[in-house]
């Protein structure tokens, strides 16, 4: 499998034209000349968006090519309005890179082929009434970065991790937020199949799939598709086709030879793109911490073992969110209860930690309740979600639900004292060398605590206690 | 004060500027010329309203003499493909027949803003498209002269066929233009004009409708080399909008007037002794070599090699560009629109009766060179070509400063004739388009008259970006022609 990958990049105005990309503006409302194919409008590069094309392929570890050109790629569409599309075609702004992904066998290397710069069009809406169809031009002219993989991918799980990796780099740049439900990243995919050993077979490209569950789902039905065709002595023709996520099935949309003949040319009012190894440089230097590199460093600084760094650093914002939390706690505490109770909450929540307006600060000051032995771990675990929908700050919270951990040494010791009193025998037993029955002794204390009592308090008293 | 058809740009503006006469009875003197010479079909669009406004706040300024523009109060014709701001652009077609721009050119922009006056929008061959206004879809535009003792119609030339024809007959002082393969400077020759197409980049394109957007470019068609200098002045300047538009610094187009022609070096290249080319054009041409050595002027025979393939070349860039350049023009957006139940019945319904048949011709060829499986042979071959050409030019510029060459091959024609073979409608452009696909400036004067009285334009090409001294070429020969 091979993926081309259409990310929208994120950036005030559009590729070519001033006009604002907010998303979900009044249809037609951010629209230039350039943008509706007015009788001569021109358009004039984005540097910025230049700049974010450049960051994205230095992420990506690939080459920046000093000299790029700009085609256009004909054809005509409604929302289409210049009758083609300015893309790039034989000299991308981006060549050859990689990224690491991570399988069950260990880390893979997946070839990036290129990352150009282009158009996105506008969109046709059909549902709004019977008779016509209406057109909104507000995405016409964003820029898009399209990244094409080489045909390295041989698994859907393997696709799922690398549509991931990808996205969290370009997160991590500010290239793209990533949001495959905004439509603001997208991507066609290339399937064949092949016995092992054999050369790569004849490809389908499915186009336009905007979920990763989706793209599992279109690589699963089109590999067995493909391989029933095969089993059948048939062969597999080139076309594209289109994923119907309702039925699950891949369907054709067009063959290879009725394929659009593009007629790419370079387009005559956008002289070349040329890119100084100044200015790649320079925004080098401006280039964040990947999240390989971040991976290594967590690793390292907090020793955190590589299941749990590689979660930590999938998304920069839970990256982040971890640094804050761990700067002054113990880090094996932290990620525990960030991947475990906080994520599973957010995952019945069927939010993102980003989304949840939980900050790093509310849950940093239970953790800090059970590192001073305020509060148990299980305690907290208890309340947790009642905690997060208070508005109290962890202190407060236990201090009104009255389950503040009990560890005044008197304290307990009286408590220790009375259990130890109500039962001689055990005493007697334990002493004989029924050593067994000091898990009895703590529950009892605890019992008596209403589950108060600090644990290692009561654990050291009753040794202590016992052994005299 | 001169009589009023006697005026040109430059004299007109002294006599505003000394205020013998006023911008808005010059502007009603054109307004009345342009009624009485309908039937040459100058103009689309005529915009009396606007000009007389525009005529009368230049007044206020000349009376209050403040910010005073180059061209303040001069009455000029503009091109039917400057998109003009709430004045209907139509390009020549159909397609745009009702088209009303809600923005302005650069170019025309930059004309308003240094005073010049709107009169309307002048008739052109359909985007630009043909090289005897007769593919308008507005109807073909008369050239004002005839043969002597023939009531013969004549082309005015094309495409800016319009512009040529108005200046020539006295219904404007000066008219905008654009030259893609040669329409400024072949409708100049043909009408007896003036016709400077700048180096390409000098003038903005923006709002300018494409025909093929790395060989258009806007210049002024006038009766003197210095009205075109003014205009030009008026028009050029680095746009921010405009991609390809130059930064080189905007000289004073008037310092053609310091320039000495007696150490000037005139090249001639032999290529351009084509077979075809008209005799008493060929005298013509020779004669001027003459007056340019007899003033001092040293005379090179150089040769641009590749000639004979820039006729070609030009025919297979122009129209692949304008293939793409008009794939906006689909009934969805704006313009004509046809009626019809399917998508791909309104496209091809739209666009079969909203283009002519040269456009769609030239369309037809654009998409065809651009095609998988003849890209390689045709239109990569012709950037090649092109490339070599620009070569050529650059040699030829290290040894002489000016290449003198006549406009066309021949003189202005009947309207109707050349129409059914397209060739050689084509090869009007063959001595002009050279200098288009390397993006030079050349200019086009009249050097003489032939036997019936009708004039022969020559051609001068320039270095990039030296119209200063295509300009002071050009002068030398409207003052020594002796007609």
């Amino acid at each position: 499998m091979g993926l081309e990958v259409h990310a929208q990049i994120k950036s005030n105005s559009k590729l070519f034209s001033p006009a604002s990309t907010d998303w979900g503006a009044e249809p037609n409302s951010q629209v230039e000349l350039v943008d509706s194919g007015m009788p001569g409008a021109l358009p004039v590069i984005n540097e910025y968006c230049v700049d974010q094309a450049i960051l994205t392929g230095l992420s990506l570890n690939a080459k920046i090519n000093n000299i790029s050109i700009f085609d256009r790629k004909n054809y005509f569409y409604p929302d289409l309005p210049q009758g083609y599309q300015i893309s790039q075609f034989e000299k991308p702004i981006v060549g050859e890179g990689s990224l690491i992904i991570d399988t069950n066998h260990g880390q893979k290397k997946i070839g990036i082929t290129r990352l150009h710069l282009e158009q996105d069009a506008g969109k046709s809406i059909h549902d709004q009434d019977v008779k016509n169809s209406f057109i909104d031009l507000n995405r016409s002219g964003c820029a898009l970065m399209e990244i094409v993989s080489e045909p390295d991918l041989r698994s859907p799980e393997e696709v799922a991790e690398y549509v991931k990796k990808l996205r969290s780099i370009l997160r991590y740049v500010g290239s793209c937020d990533g949001n495959m439900e905004k439509g603001n990243m997208r991507a066609d995919v290339n399937v064949s199949v092949r016995k092992i050993g054999k050369p790569l077979g004849t490809r389908c490209e499915i186009k336009n799939v905007n979920s990763i569950k989706f793209i599992q789902q279109a690589i699963e039905y089109e590999a067995k598709r493909q391989v029933e065709i095969l089993e059948q002595g048939e062969l597999i023709k080139q076309e594209t086709r289109l994923f119907d996520p309702n039925k699950c099935e891949t369907r054709s949309m067009r063959g290879k030879e009725e394929s659009h003949d593009y007629r790419y040319f370079p387009d005559p009012d956008l002289p070349p793109l040329i890119i100084s190894e100044n200015k790649i440089q320079n925004l080098k230097k401006t280039m964040p911490e990947l999240p390989d590199k971040k991976k290594e460093r967590f690793i390292e600084n907090y020793s955190l073992k590589n299941y749990d760094a590689e979660i930590l650093v999938s998304d920069k914002y839970i990256a982040d969110y971890f640094e804050e939390l761990a700067e002054t706690r113990q880090p094996k505490l932290v990620v525990s209860w960030l991947t475990g109770e906080l994520f599973s909450y957010l995952n019945k929540k069927n939010i993102e930690l980003s989304d949840s307006k939980i900050s790093a600060q509310k849950l940093g000051s239970l953790i800090d309740l059970i590192s001073d032995g305020k509060i148990s771990n299980r305690q907290a675990k208890e309340v947790f979600e009642d905690y997060l929908k208070s508005d109290k700050n962890a202190n407060d919270f236990i201090k009104d639900k009255g389950i503040e951990q009990i560890s005044d040494q008197a304290e307990i010791e009286d408590l220790v004292k009375s259990v130890l009193q109500k039962n001689a025998k055990m005493v007697d037993d334990y002493k004989s060398g029924k050593d067994k029955l000091f898990g009895f002794f703590v529950g009892q204390v605890m019992k008596e605590s209403k589950g108060k009592a600090n644990p290692q308090v009561v654990n050291n008293l009753l040794k202590e206690l016992l052994s005299k | 004060m001169s009589e009023l058809s006697n005026l040109n740009i430059t004299s007109a503006r002294e006599n505003l500027l000394k205020k013998e006469i006023s911008s808005v009875e010059l502007t009603n003197y054109y307004i009345g010329k342009i009624e009485e010479n309908k039937g040459l079909n100058c103009y689309i669009t005529q915009t009396p309203e606007i000009a007389l406004k525009m005529a009368k706040k230049s007044d206020e300024k000349i009376s209050g003499g403040l910010d005073i523009g180059i061209l303040e109060g001069i009455p000029i014709g503009m091109k039917d493909l400057f998109c003009t701001n709430g004045v209907k652009t139509t390009a020549g077609s159909r397609i745009l027949e009702n088209f009303i721009p809600f923005y302005e050119s650069t170019v025309s922009k930059n004309l308003w803003d240094n005073g010049a006056v709107m009169l309307g929008k002048t008739n052109m061959d359909e985007f630009a498209m043909g090289s005897a206004n007769t593919t308008s879809f507005f109807g073909n535009v008369e050239n004002p002269l005839k043969e002597k003792e023939s009531i013969k119609k004549l082309v005015p030339g094309g495409s800016s066929g319009g512009s040529a024809a108005a200046v020539a007959s006295g219904q404007c002082l000066g008219a905008t233009g654009s030259d893609t393969g040669g329409s400024i400077r072949q409708p100049a020759s043909f009408c007896g004009l003036v016709g400077l197409k700048p180096t390409y980049g000098r003038c903005s394109r923006f709002g300018m409708v494409a025909f093929a957007s790395s060989l258009d470019q806007a210049g002024p068609l006038t009766k003197s080399v210095n009205d075109a200098a003014l205009m030009l002045q008026a028009m050029s300047g680095y746009d921010q909008k405009d991609s390809t538009s130059s930064k080189n610094r905007v000289p004073n187009f008037l310092d053609y007037k310091n320039l000495d022609l007696k150490k000037i070096k005139i090249g001639l290249p032999k290529e351009y002794i084509i077979e075809g080319l008209n005799s008493q054009i060929k005298e013509c041409w020779e004669n001027s070599v003459k007056l340019f050595k007899d003033n001092g002027a040293e005379i090179i025979d150089i040769s641009l090699p590749h000639t004979e393939f820039a006729l070609p070349t030009y025919y297979i860039i122009a129209p692949a560009e304008a293939s793409a350049n008009l794939a906006r023009y689909d009934g969805v957006r704006y313009g004509f629109r046809e009626k019809a139940d399917e998508l791909l019945d309104l496209y091809e319904c739209t666009r079969s009766s909203g283009f002519g048949d040269e456009v769609k011709r030239r369309l037809m060829i654009g998409t065809y060179v651009l095609s998988a499986g003849y890209y390689d042979a045709y239109y990569l071959k012709a950037l090649k070509v092109r490339k070599l050409i620009f070569n050529d030019f650059e040699n030829a510029f290290k040894k002489c400063d000016l290449i003198l060459t006549p406009t066309t091959p021949n003189v202005a024609f009947g309207i109707g004739e050349k129409q059914n073979d397209p060739i050689e409608m084509y090869l009007n452009d063959v001595l002009t388009v050279p200098a288009s696909l390397a993006g030079l400036p050349a200019i086009s004067v009249t050097g003489g008259l032939n036997d019936k009285s009708l004039p022969i334009g020559l051609q001068l090409i320039g270095k990039p970006f030296d119209e200063v001294s295509v300009l002071a070429g050009g002068k030398f020969l409207e003052d020594s022609r002796e007609f």
